[in-house]
Parts: structure tokens; C-alpha cells; sequence
């Protein structure tokens, strides 16, 4: 038999009798596409089977979307026969605006009108609309060993290094795919043999501030590489909290697309070194405070600013209580925005401190997230090129959008609102 | 001759072997670059050309080009956006990865893309920039027809 024919049989994921019928749709048309859709992607990896997921993130901002994403989208919750719906807990990232701050953002009508379709399309699908990069502390953590299909890739790598659950990246059509079908194609961060660690790196340096973890994660994504690379580091003394993990972990997924991550003696798969294979590495990279300096620094080119944006990830309840304390007694000269989720959000409304970060002259928006929101469109409707951030993976991100970016402690960027200039 | 290796006995030099492929076979002017790519951080997709400035491309446009890059970026928009600009006809006719990340190749199922990944050369740097090249997916061969001007 010809090499190449064995080779394309090797590559065939084997099906169960359940998945038969759906490719051959005797579930209907929305789950035969789903799992058409997650064979290609899992043939391409040479995953073997599928592997059962309980829960489904969907990043879909209509940004990204655009209108043929969302028309997809439609066409999809317009099928009624067979299966309809998705078939384990499905939920959404952050959406492409606050439907009560589209003047502040200056969205256009269109905008609005997109996000309006798409929501009414997921609502269809059964997908419950959390609107949420944070659902790993704000809707329900996933557990060790746990297997998901999460999309964006702060929350994926989160839940992978942190929580010890299983998930790949997974784009908004193989996240939906993925609640439809209840499974997700087996590879990469499905399999213990990925989950070794590949690249081992020693810190030397605690940081304290949370664009402080942001630039450490960031620096490890650069030296890390790509999505296959698991970097293990040694050093770190304490056990950081949520948020600084939260931006940690989001910036080395943005930085150097990677998806897991052991820190020895604190995430659960790396009580020891040699737990994640991490003894037989070389010692690739020490990285103290100067690494972490120098990529802040890379970010420091004007002082003026014109907007002050807390976002990516959005805000828990704690950050934006520390936001709060910052504001209180100040008069904002800049527009600031500080971002969270529509479940820290009423918390915050109840607390008073939604109205501690209005009170100075800034804005608390829920649901949607700052590079998610058309965030080259508002640029020139507001006249923001100057945009000041702690949040390293935003600051990555809006290079591309034609911003000017500045990366510092959130204390530093509230004082440059008042006083327009970052010092 | 084992997948992902440059061919042997029956090779030429100017062809390679990809460990994974996905797609139709298509013909088209490569855009070379020892870069990363990520469709939201690196695009102006309204304008169709690389707007991120520090980006080794930053200025050209990649609409209907076949990219040769090292790998990619995070971010899990690309799935969509993929999709979005091939249904604009400002897409790349193909990419071609020295290593893949899941976001990609998702997109490049949904839109319909061709894309190849994982060469055992760093496939930047034996693509003449502006080559004519063939990609065929289902042997997944990268194949330069052709030298660029570039």
C-alpha cells in the first residue's frame, strides 16, 4: 500500500458510533457542521479521538466576527431540526461594547446593530451570555484535570497552569463547535505527554505590582516561543494571588501564545521540579528585575496621554476596590476606563465603588473589553493615540491599532488621568 | 521518507515536506518574513496591509499573498478573522508556518484557507521573498515554482 495512503489513514480520528451519526447528521445539521469542523482541526494535529468537555467559552466579539461572522452565526441558530442547542454549559467572552456606555466609546450605530444580531444568534444556540474573560473567578473555576473548551487565551491558560485543567486554545468556531458536540478533538493540552514542561527558567525577582506580573509573563512568553512550549519556573517565593496570576498568565499568552505554565511548589502539577519532568532541563533563562524593566521601558516613548484604559483582563472585585482607593479625592483631566465583568460589576454598583471611580471623572464599563471593541474605530472618534495602561497584554496587543502605548502601575496611570502626563 | 523531512532519493531541492497540512492546493507570490502573525495584532484588515510597526512586514500588503512566517501569535481572534476576510476577498491566499498554534488552524478550517506547518528547515529562510510557490496540502508540499524579485 502506498506510504502516503497509510499515512492519511494513520491521521483519521477514529469515531464513536455517536460521532458517526452526527457527521452523518442524524443530530441534525448544526451538529454535523460542528464536528466536521473539529475533525479537520483534529485530523490536522493527528488527534487520535475526541475527549467529552463540560464546559464551553466562546470568544465572539463582533469585531472579529465581522458581518460574515456573524450572518454564520445566524444561519446556524436559524436550523431547528435535530439537536438545536448546545449540549453542555456554553458561555461567552467579553462582548464588542457596554450597551450602556456606547456614547462614552463613540461606537457607531452599526456596531451596536452587529452585537444585537450576534447575541440574539447565541441566545438561539443556547450559549448564556457571561460576556466574561474572568469566568475562572467570577462563573465557575474549572478543576484539576477537568477537560474544557475554553476560548481566549488568558482563560485558557489559567485554567491550564493554575487550576490544572485541560483545555487547547480554542477559537470562537471550535469553542461553539465544541458546546455542540459536547467534545473537543484529543491533542496538545489533552494529553499528559504535552504537559511536561519543555523550557526551564529561573526568577530572581518577586514582582509586587500587576503590570509588574504582567511584564514578568510577558518576558517569559517572548523567551518561551510558541504554543508548544511549557515553560517551569523556579524562584518565585510566595504564592502570588488570583489577579497576579490572572495578568501573568494573560501576557505570556499574548506575548508568546503559550498555554501552560508550571511555577514550582505552586501550581498543582508542579509540586516538585521533576513532577513536570523540569530536572532534566538545562536552566535556560534567569530573569530578574532588569528583563522586567527593559520590556516596560519599550513602552515609555511620550509622556502625555490621552486616555487611561484598565482592561484584558477584565477587573476583579479587589482591583477595582484598589482602583477605587486611587480615585478617591482626584479630578480627572483624561478620560479613564476601567473594565470589568457583568458579575463583579453589580458587586461593585452595591459597594459604592462604581460610584468612588465616577465621582473622579472615570467610567466602569462591564462585559466587553477595551481591544475588543473596535478599538481602531474609537481611537479616531475620540481622538485617543496616547493610551496608558497596567495591563502588559494590552499594551501588546493595541500596537497593532495604531496606538502609542504606555505600560505602568495602575497608581501611576491614575495620576497620569488627573494630570495628563505619565511620569 | 518520513513526513516533515526534506525529500531524498526522489527529492528536489526545491520542495519541502510539512508535518501538517490543511486545505486546496493554491499557487501564489510569497510574503516571506522571520516573523509571527497574529490576524488582531498585526493587521489593518480594513486597509489589508501589516499595520503593527515593529512588525518585519509592517507596510506591505498581504491580500492574496502566500505568507511564509515562523509561527503564531496568541490571540484567539484569528479563528474569526480568518473567516471575515476571506468573505471580503482581502485574505492571504495561504500561510505557511515553521509551527502552528491551534487558533490558526481553527480559522483556516472555518474560512477554508490552505496552510501548512512544521518543516525540519526554518522554512523563512529558504522561500525566496516574491517567490512563485505551490502549495499542495494533501502531500503537504511547500514547492517553489519560481524566484522572486524581492
Amino acid at each position: 500500500m502506498n506510504l502516503r495512503l497509510v499515512r492519511d489513514e494513520e491521521r483519521r480520528m477514529r469515531l464513536t458510533p455517536d460521532e458517526k451519526a452526527m457527521l452523518a447528521g442524524e443530530l441534525g445539521p448544526i451538529a454535523r457542521i460542528a464536528l466536521e469542523h473539529q475533525v479537520k482541526v483534529g485530523e490536522f494535529f493527528g488527534a487520535r479521538d475526541f475527549v467529552p468537555v463540560t464546559q464551553a467559552h466562546v470568544m465572539a466579539d463582533t469585531e472579529s466576527l465581522g458581518e460574515a461572522g456573524v450572518a454564520w452565526l445566524e444561519s446556524l441558530a436559524g436550523m431547528s431540526e435535530g439537536r438545536a442547542a448546545v449540549c453542555v454549559p456554553t458561555i461567552t467572552d467579553p462582548r464588542g461594547t457596554d450597551f450602556a456606555k456606547v456614547g462614552v466609546l463613540k461606537q457607531a450605530a452599526w456596531m451596536v446593530d452587529l452585537e444585537h444580531r450576534a447575541i440574539d444568534a447565541f441566545v438561539k444556540l443556547g450559549v448564556s451570555m457571561t460576556n466574561t474573560c474572568i469566568n475562572y473567578q467570577t462563573v465557575q473555576a474549572p478543576t484539576r484535570g477537568e477537560h474544557v473548551a475554553f476560548g481566549d487565551t488568558g482563560v485558557v491558560i489559567y485554567s491550564n497552569s493554575v487550576c490544572g485543567a485541560r483545555s487547547n486554545y480554542e477559537g470562537g468556531p471550535s469553542a461553539l463547535s465544541a458546546g455542540l458536540t459536547g467534545r473537543t478533538p484529543r491533542y496538545a493540552y489533552h494529553l499528559d505527554e504535552c504537559r511536561r514542561a519543555t523550557v526551564r527558567i529561573r526568577v530572581d525577582w518577586q514582582p509586587r505590582s500587576l503590570n509588574d506580573w504582567g511584564s514578568l509573563g510577558a518576558v517569559i512568553g517572548k523567551l518561551a516561543g510558541d504554543y508548544w512550549a511549557v515553560p517551569v519556573l523556579e524562584g518565585m517565593e510566595n504564592a502570588p494571588g488570583s489577579d497576579a496570576l490572572k495578568h501573568f498568565g494573560a501576557a505570556m499568552a499574548s506575548f508568546g501564545s503559550v498555554a501552560l505554565f508550571h511555577m514550582v511548589g505552586i501550581t498543582p502539577e508542579a509540586p516538585r521540579l521533576r513532577d513536570v519532568g523540569g530536572e532534566n532541563l538545562p536552566l535556560a533563562h534567569r530573569i530578574g528585575e532588569a528583563e522586567v524593566k527593559a520590556l516596560q521601558a519599550a513602552y515609555s516613548s511620550d509622556a502625555e496621554i490621552d486616555v487611561v484604559v484598565f482592561s484584558a483582563p477584565q477587573l476583579s472585585l479587589y482591583e477595582l476596590q484598589n482602583l477605587a482607593a486611587l480615585c478617591d479625592g482626584r479630578r480627572f483631566t483624561k478620560p479613564l476606563l476601567a473594565v470589568t465583568s457583568p458579575q463583579v460589576k453589580p458587586d461593585a454598583d452595591r459597594f459604592g465603588i462604581t460610584g468612588r471611580i465616577e465621582a473622579a471623572g472615570g467610567h466602569v464599563l462591564a462585559g466587553m473589553c477595551f481591544y475588543q471593541s473596535y478599538a481602531r474605530e474609537i481611537a479616531e472618534a475620540n481622538g485617543w493615540k496616547r493610551l496608558a495602561t497596567n495591563s502588559a497584554k494590552l499594551a501588546n496587543i493595541l500596537g497593532g491599532y495604531g496606538y502609542s502605548l504606555r505600560l505602568a502601575s495602575m497608581e501611576r496611570c491614575v495620576e497620569a488621568a488627573q494630570t495628563g502626563m505619565l511620569r | 521518507m518520513s513526513a516533515g523531512t526534506r525529500l531524498a532519493s526522489d527529492s528536489r531541492a526545491d520542495e519541502f515536506v510539512a508535518r501538517h497540512a490543511i486545505g486546496d492546493p493554491v499557487v501564489g507570490e510569497a510574503l516571506v518574513a522571520d516573523d509571527n502573525f497574529s490576524a488582531r495584532y498585526d493587521l489593518d484588515r480594513l486597509a489589508g496591509i501589516f499595520s503593527r510597526p515593529t512588525h518585519r512586514l509592517a507596510g506591505f500588503s498581504y491580500v492574496d499573498r502566500i505568507l511564509v512566517l515562523n509561527t503564531a501569535k496568541g490571540g484567539v481572534a484569528s479563528a474569526w478573522m480568518l473567516h471575515e476576510m476571506a468573505a471580503r476577498k482581502r485574505a492571504p491566499l495561504a500561510i505557511v508556518f515553521n509551527s502552528v498554534n491551534p487558533i490558526l488552524v481553527q480559522g483556516a478550517a472555518f474560512a477554508g484557507m490552505t496552510m501548512l506547518s512544521g518543516f525540519d528547515v526554518d522554512i523563512t529562510s529558504v522561500v525566496p521573498q516574491g517567490a512563485r510557490v505551490r502549495l499542495d496540502p494533501r502531500a503537504r508540499v511547500l514547492r517553489v515554482l519560481g524566484e522572486g524579485g524581492g
